[in-house]
Formats: C-alpha cells, sequence, structure tokens
C-alpha cells in the first residue's frame, strides 16, 4: 500500500503572536495555535479524535481542548518532532487508527513561561561527555563540524555569513518575521563572535509562539468543505543518530537528513528538479548548507557557491526558507513546526513572501545537534 | 567549579580509569570493534563482551569552534572540539593552547587530564607542545 498521498493538512495555523508573549504558558500556546489551525479548517475540538505534540505531553494539549483522543503520539526528538509526528499520523489514519489528527507546537523560548528549565539531565551522556568541556549550549556544540567543512570544502566565512544575509531578504517580505532589516556579509562577521567561526548572526533567534496542524485522510479532505484546498503529504522519511557531537558518524554532513530524506523523496516519486521550494531547519547558518547536500539538491562541498549564486535567493531556482527561517523569522526552541507552516503556506499560495506556482514543497527538520531529522515531501492537488 | 561527570554504571569504570590518569576505549570482545561513548554492549554486533584497552592517548583535531563565552570557570577565549583517537572513536574536549586563533583542523593532539576535585577530565594538549 502507498502512502503517497494518503493524507493531507488541512489545517494550519500559527500562534496569534509570535516573538515575545509574556501572557502565555507553553501550553497555552499549542492551545492558542490548536484553535487558530481547526478555525482555518472549519473544524472544533469534537472532531478531533487524534493528538500529537512535542515539549507539552499529548495528554494535557488534549484534556486542555476537551479532546477525547483515541491516538496520542508524544514522540519527542527535538525540533524535528513535528516532521514525525506528520509521519506516523499519515500511517496511523491510513491504518484506521484515528481519523483527524492535532499536531501543536508550543514553546516559550524567551519568556519562558510554564516551561521546564532546560538542562541536560545529569546522567544523558551531554551531561557526562560535553559538559563538563564548557561547551556554551548549542552554539558550541552544532557548529563544531563547521571549520572541517571548511578545510575539507574551501568555504570561506563570507560565504557562511550569506545564509543569513539571504534570509534576511525573504524576512524583509514577511511581516511576521521578528528581523527584517537588511544585512551584509560584513554585518554579520562584525557581529559579536559566539564560538568562532560562529558569529551572532549566525544564529538562531529565541521567541516566543506555536504553531499546529490539523491532518486527515485524503479522501475525507475531498469531503470537507474546507476554506483553503489541501496539502496533501507525498512522502516522509525520518532517522537519528547519536546525541552527543562527538558519536556522530561525520562531522561535515547529517547521516538523519540523509536517510530521512532519501526515504521522503523516494516515496513521494518526486525527483530533485521537480522541488519548487524548500525549508531547511536553520538553527545555526550551517545546517541549511549540510541540508542542501545531504537531501542531494547539491554535490558534496557545493552548497556554499550554490548558495552564492542566489539560487536560494528571492527569484532563485530553489527558494529555500522563505518565512525568513529561524534565524531571523522566529525561533522557540524546536523550530520545526514553523518550517512545515511556510511549507504548507507556499504550496497553497498564501504565503508573505510567496513563490510563484509552489506546487512541491520539501520541508526537513533537525533536533538536538544533528540528532534527529525528519523530511516531509508536501504537494498540491497538481501532484497527485 | 566547573562540572565534572556523574557516571552512570555502564560509564563507570571508563570514568573511574580517566580519574586513575588513563584514558581507555571501549572494544567489543566479539567483533572487535573499538567504540566511544562508553556502552555496556557492543554498537555494531550487540555483544554484551565490552571491555576497557587502554588508548595511545594520540590523536588528530578534527574540528573545533573557539569560545568566546563560557560557562563558570572557563576563561574565554578556549578551543572546544572534537578528537579522533589513534583507536578511531571520538571524544569532546578542550585543546590547551595560548593561541586557539592559530589551531589548525587535523593539528596532531595528545590526550591529558585536568584536575577538578576528586575527579579528573579529559583535555588535550598539542602534540608539538608536549614534544
Amino acid at each position: 500500500m502507498s502512502l503517497r498521498g494518503a493524507i493531507a493538512i488541512v489545517g494550519a495555523a500559527e500562534s496569534t503572536d509570535l516573538g515575545k508573549i509574556p501572557d502565555k504558558s507553553a501550553l497555552e500556546l499549542h492551545v492558542d495555535a490548536a484553535l487558530n489551525a481547526l478555525a482555518d479548517c472549519g473544524l472544533t475540538p469534537a472532531d478531533v479524535d487524534g493528538v500529537a505534540s512535542a515539549g507539552e505531553m499529548p495528554v494535557d494539549v488534549a484534556d486542555y481542548l476537551g479532546i477525547v483522543p483515541e491516538y496520542l503520539d508524544g514522540t519527542n526528538v527535538g525540533g524535528s518532532s513535528y516532521m514525525l509526528h506528520v509521519r506516523h499520523a499519515m500511517a496511523a489514519i491510513s491504518a484506521g487508527l484515528c481519523e483527524t489528527v492535532l499536531v501543536t507546537h508550543g514553546e516559550s523560548g524567551r519568556s519562558r513561561i510554564g516551561m521546564t528549565p532546560w538542562a541536560p539531565a545529569p546522567q544523558s551522556f551531554m551531561a557526562q561527555l560535553e559538559v563538563p568541556h564548557g561547551p556554551v549550549g548549542a552554539p558550541s556544540l552544532f557548529p563544531i563540524g563547521v571549520r572541517r567543512y571548511m578545510a575539507e570544502y574551501g568555504m570561506t566565512r563570507e560565504q557562511l555569513a550569506l545564509v543569513p544575509v539571504v534570509q534576511r531578504r525573504w524576512a524583509a517580505m514577511n511581516p511576521r518575521a521578528k528581523l527584517r532589516d537588511p544585512i551584509t556579509v560584513e554585518d554579520v562577521l562584525a557581529s559579536p563572535v559566539i564560538a568562532d567561526p560562529v558569529h551572532l548572526l549566525h544564529c538562531c533567534l529565541v521567541t516566543d509562539g506555536g504553531g499546529a496542524l490539523v491532518l486527515t485522510s485524503a479522501e475525507r479532505a475531498r469531503s470537507l468543505d474546507l476554506p483553503h484546498p489541501p496539502v496533501y503529504v507525498l512522502g516522509a522519511g525520518e532517522s537519528s543518530e547519536s546525541s552527543v557531537v562527538s558519536g556522530l558518524e561525520s562531522l561535515t554532513s547529517s547521516r538523519a537528513i540523509r536517510v530521512g530524506g532519501e526515504r521522503a523523496l523516494a516515496q513521494s516519486g518526486v525527483a530533485h528538479a521537480d522541488v519548487d521550494h524548500l525549508m531547511i531547519y536553520d538553527a545555526f547558518a550551517h545546517v541549511p548548507i549540510y541540508g542542501l547536500e545531504d537531501l542531494g539538491f547539491v554535490g558534496r562541498g557545493e552548497a556554499p557557491a550554490f548558495i552564492e549564486d542566489g539560487n536560494t535567493a528571492p527569484g532563485g531556482s530553489l527558494p529555500m526558507n522563505t518565512n525568513g527561517g529561524g534565524l531571523s523569522y522566529t525561533h522557540t526552541g524546536m523550530y520545526g513546526m514553523f518550517a512545515i507552516q511556510e511549507s504548507v503556506r507556499q504550496v497553497r499560495g498564501t504565503a508573505p513572501a510567496q513563490v510563484d506556482g509552489v506546487d512541491v514543497s520539501v520541508c526537513t527538520g533537525v533536533g538536538g545537534m544533528f540528532m534527529s531529522s525528519g523530511t516531509l515531501v508536501l504537494g498540491s492537488a497538481a501532484t497527485l | 567549579m566547573k562540572p565534572v561527570p556523574t557516571p552512570t554504571p555502564d560509564t563507570r569504570d571508563w570514568f573511574d580509569r580517566i580519574d586513575a590518569g588513563e584514558l581507555t576505549v571501549p572494544r567489543c570482545a566479539a567483533c572487535g570493534s573499538f567504540f566511544l561513548y562508553p556502552r555496556s554492549s557492543c554498537p555494531r554486533c550487540g555483544a554484551r563482551s565490552v571491555e576497557l584497552v587502554p588508548a595511545a592517548g594520540t590523536g588528530v583535531l578534527l574540528s573545533f569552534v573557539v569560545n568566546h563565552r563560557g560557562p563558570a570557570g572557563f576563561e574565554a577565549p578556549y578551543a572546544l572540539g572534537v578528537v579522533a583517537l589513534a583507536e578511531g572513536p571520538r571524544l569532546t574536549g578542550v585543546v590547551r593552547t595560548d593561541r586557539p586563533d592559530r589551531l589548525e583542523v587535523d593539528a596532531p593532539v595528545r590526550v591529558a587530564f585536568e584536575e577538578r576535585g576528586e575527579r579528573r577530565v579529559v583535555c588535550f594538549d598539542l602534540e608539538e607542545a608536549t614534544a
């Protein structure tokens, strides 16, 4: 049984506000986004029989909303969790376990309202193998491989700095983006050094916000009176590897992105050349560079020149991170939900920085420091 | 006070040997593969017969960042890197140097130990500096 196109995203919305939201807890942000996503497709909590979430337990989200679930997915593999939720819902709905799944995200990343204080568990491998050596959290662990990438492939500091520069150009077209003023390569390299070669402007934002999706079978989607066209899940894949950076198979590539991406593209039957739009989780500037290569859009070592040549920029051949990304749009902590939201908007044709004629969008998330990854291939009705 | 590891039952022997000033690398007695982090079964073949083999103590700096901000006790700037040990497996640690800005990928390094109270923590010195 092929699951290609078996389910559709019928509702998709973010929290009412993004950025600094000191009057809402993390759980409330899940709920705010969930109600917005349900309103987006004209459904109510009573229509939902499946709940998936990360950060907060799906149990709490379901109870808050008064949902009586028959399907719960609490997969939490960091920022890519939501791609996995969609994939799991694809299987569950197709197998008849449930009919309508609500996937929710909410984090008070900036205001820290209702959040569990973040610290690796004392007996985790991160706490045993990494914390004693003085990392400054993700900014010094995630990019450890970048210098090796530069040495092996000749990427310059200027090329790495182009990633946030290009994404700021997309953000400038998006009124919801937190950072919208144009920046230059010089600005990036003049910003404070955090963990050389990483400067402040190579790092993602820290914001509050949420997002939610409503998924159902493609068949049911066609029977609903929807205000927006359904967006079909053509393919999905997931994978993981070590939770410590020293345990990763490679420092210049992500096996998790590669494995999950291959599976997603194979299931979708979509060729790289047919992909109109791309979202790659940009917690830090190097992640889209790795992602472009690991997903096979360019060859090994070719991503910096691909970006430099304008391919991912407005007007380029492969528009990427068109909401401004985690570097300029918003980044609550587990950004994957926002990447999916933008893919949905682009396929629907409703994005603030809309690209012409998007029928296929690929959306890749990562969790931890390349610890996990999930990829979705989303398509319009024309792709079925 | 800089942090020290809190070992778990499956990592305790490895950390105890470090406290005694000896770096070891876990090896599977069944298939012969070396691996890190330390664990009670082999990630390649699943065998539960793991032994700790003394490491040569040499390695190569695969990659690193130079932290310009640090947690309490760490004096920035300092280099945090991933080292490939001679046996193959990799470890994260600080590369001790007065000039982190001059460090280069692939620099040969030698394991060293930093005293932290009753524990020791692995770090690395440049091979040139110890020669």
